[in-house]
């Protein structure tokens, strides 16, 4: 969906320090692209940790982002219920919606079931992003929500599994 | 049994952490470092999602490179974020200091054992993760002497205590000291200065 220098250029401009990411195979590729640009990628082993290590960073001074799967989501929900609303720490996040596109992969893949109303359980303020020309709305929401002083995402859709 | 209780072994940390250390605790030990006087860079990971503190504190430890950062961690919740030892190394993150307190159980929930009880190797499991320094301390008198070399010296570094269990301290949980929140902006403004 998104080009590598679509993601950079949004990083950049919103003057991330650190992405703190598990990969898939649609932010897996931003990776190379993330390192040139001089954001320093966090790789952890699941992505519970991602929440918490954003968490300290933040609180340390740099500016965080999140960018996990839509799975990792799943997997990762009391630590981010921990870190977005017992500590109220507004970390925002990248989340790839796997087979959103298409589910040739994953035929009748319940990421699409779950995805949503799980982001909606976790109070998580969100924009899906499902065309290229939507890459803007990445910087509008994440400004926004760094304005309101909260949490946010945006949910990519991806096109394979 | 070592006979070092997880009180005692707390306040050694307190009597030799530098005075721009960064000390986190969460449940058994945040209920110990609470018992005692606290600093404004002290993290009480109350309420808190278990087995994070190692992650907190290693995006703490990436943001403030200049500073040491120390959590005081349980084998019940180290075992519940193993790959946060992998995440570690792999970060380098040598200003970073890892004491676990291996006591065997789950203490503030009624002390029922922990998996591997006996047989996990923490010294070990630290080595192949990666992590740089690591080592085992098994009596009060060692952990005393030792301390100001493991809590300064380079990392990452994990140092696993042999702590006895306290009947007393069984299913004795932390109180949180405040509203979470705010206590993570304050720390912020102590980190960064405002």
């Amino acid at each position: 969906m998104f080009s590598t220098p679509q993601i950079v250029a949004a990083l950049v401009r919103l003057e991330v320090t650190h992405v703190v990411s598990v990969p898939d195979s649609t932010i897996g590729p931003w990776e190379s692209g993330i390192a040139a640009a001089g954001i320093r990628l966090i790789r952890v082993c699941r992505e519970g940790e991602a929440w918490a290590v954003a968490m300290g960073l933040h609180l340390g001074g740099a500016t965080p982002v999140v960018m996990i799967q839509c799975t990792g989501l799943f997997e990762s929900g009391d630590a981010l219920r921990n870190v977005l609303h017992d500590w109220q720490v507004p970390i925002f996040a990248i989340i790839g919606y796997r087979s959103y596109l298409n589910q040739e992969t994953l035929p009748g893949d319940t990421c699409l079931v779950f995805t949503e109303p799980v982001l909606d359980a976790w109070k998580v303020d969100y924009r899906l992003l499902t065309r290229p020309d939507q890459a803007d709305q990445i910087v509008e929401h994440a400004l926004a929500c760094r304005a309101a002083g909260r949490a946010g995402a945006i949910v990519v859709a991806e096109g394979k599994a | 049994m070592s006979g070092m209780s997880g009180r005692s072994a707390v306040e050694v940390v307190r009597r030799w952490r530098g005075p721009g250390d960064v000390v986190i605790t969460t449940m058994g030990t945040a209920r110990d470092w609470m018992a005692g006087p606290m600093t404004p860079l002290d993290v009480v990971l109350v309420p808190s999602s278990m087995g994070q503190a190692t992650s907190l504190g290693l995006g703490i430890a990436l943001a403030q490179p200049t500073r040491r950062v120390v959590v005081l961690n349980g084998d019940g919740s180290l075992l519940m974020n193993l790959g946060s030892l992998v995440t570690i190394a792999a970060a380098g993150a040598d200003n970073l200091v890892v004491v676990v307190f291996a006591n065997g159980v789950y203490e503030i929930t009624g002390a029922q054992p922990v998996p591997g009880v006996g047989v996990v190797d923490w010294v070990a499991m630290a080595g192949a993760a990666g992590i740089r320094s690591a080592e085992r301390i098994e009596t009060l008198e060692a952990w005393e002497r030792e301390a100001p070399r493991v809590l300064a010296g380079p990392g990452p570094t994990l140092v696993s205590l042999t702590i006895e269990p306290e009947a007393a301290l069984a299913g004795v949980g932390p109180r949180s000291p405040g509203p979470a929140a705010a206590r993570g902006r304050a720390l912020r403004e102590a980190l960064t200065g405002g």
